[in-house]
């Protein structure tokens, strides 16, 4: 175990990870990763642009995953419910900007329609994506947690990038959904 | 009616909407991951408040930070002005960004390209982030 640690410590040190975190997730602790996210930022980053687009992106994709979960956890390869969301977040330092990944578990019913949300925003140049976001805005409609299917495109439009996406099919109601945003500068 | 005051915190704005005088004002972050729930008292207290407006309203927008969430729900607060305005009172947005925040301006040009209110974009050093 001592030894894992001192791999766990290499390999972060290696990637240039700020920041990890792998459990349930709770609003109170959104609010202390968001912290740590703006005081590390402001160390490491002199633009303040991105230093912005980088905390837009961490929140938002925190938020996605605090509100869309299957509320499962997998320990052993068993699935075992929980009555908080559960996911992974990590940042790390890249070559022209930064990273922003995060993964969780989803409603498996939900996956074609994410896919093709995905799809949809990576196939848009800048001014079309501002566009279809509003639109989206205007439109009227509210999902259930209020975002009303905003949050990807606005994700989409601070990195400035495609969004690199993937789905692991669980079982036959849940799905592993990673998304990696890339920030750069 | 009463003036609605709220201090911000970490994750929601600094509020305050004075009846007497049509200053309104939404200051900070607006970054709660129950948005709904945090701007309902705004939209139930605009509501009323159009029901006997001042001449002339002012809503002073100044955020840092805001949300996807809190989006909707901010253009749900310009739409009960867009009533206001409607009735024949004068109704003004001032969208205030920081100097460099390119996408906080545009975010208020979003707005301004969907409500039917005049927005005065408003440039200025630094956002005051209230009491945080």
């Amino acid at each position: 175990m001592l030894q894992t640690i001192h791999d766990l410590y290499d390999e972060l040190e290696r990637h240039r990870v700020m920041l990890s975190f792998q459990g349930p997730l709770s609003t109170d602790l959104i609010t202390a990763l968001l912290g740590a996210v703006e005081r590390k930022m402001e160390g490491l980053e002199p633009d303040q642009r991105t230093r912005r687009r980088v905390f837009n992106v961490v929140m938002e994709c925190l938020q996605n995953l605090f509100h869309h979960n299957a509320n499962i956890t997998v320990q052993g390869g068993t699935a075992h419910s929980t009555d908080q969301p559960h996911g992974v977040v990590m940042i790390a330092q890249a070559d022209q900007g930064y990273q922003v990944l995060t993964g969780n578990f989803m409603a498996g019913a939900d996956m074609d329609r994410l896919k093709d949300h995905l799809d949809r925003i990576n196939a848009l140049p800048p001014d079309q994506l501002r566009e279809f976001y509003r639109e989206t805005l205007a439109d009227g409609t509210y999902s259930a947690k209020g975002g009303g299917g905003l949050g990807m495109i606005d994700i989409a439009r601070k990195s400035g990038g495609k969004l690199e996406y993937g789905f692991v099919p669980y079982d036959k109601d849940k799905a592993f959904f990673s998304l990696n945003v890339n920030v750069t500068n | 009616m009463s003036a609605l005051i709220l201090e911000g915190s970490p994750k929601t704005p600094t509020v305050n909407f004075d009846p007497e005088t049509g200053f309104l004002e939404l200051r900070g972050r607006s970054i709660p991951e129950n948005s709904i729930d945090f701007y309902k008292p705004l939209i139930d207290w605009l509501d009323k408040y159009g029901r006997s407006p001042q001449p002339k309203t002012a809503l002073h927008v100044q955020l840092e930070y805001f949300n996807t969430s809190s989006s909707k729900c901010i253009l749900d607060l310009f739409k009960k002005l867009e009533g206001v305005r409607a009735t024949g009172n004068e109704v003004t947005v001032l969208w205030h960004y920081e100097a460099d925040d390119e996408d906080m301006l545009e975010a208020g040009e979003d707005y301004a390209g969907i409500i039917n209110i005049p927005f005065k974009m408003i440039q200025i050093e630094e956002v005051d982030g209230g009491d945080q």
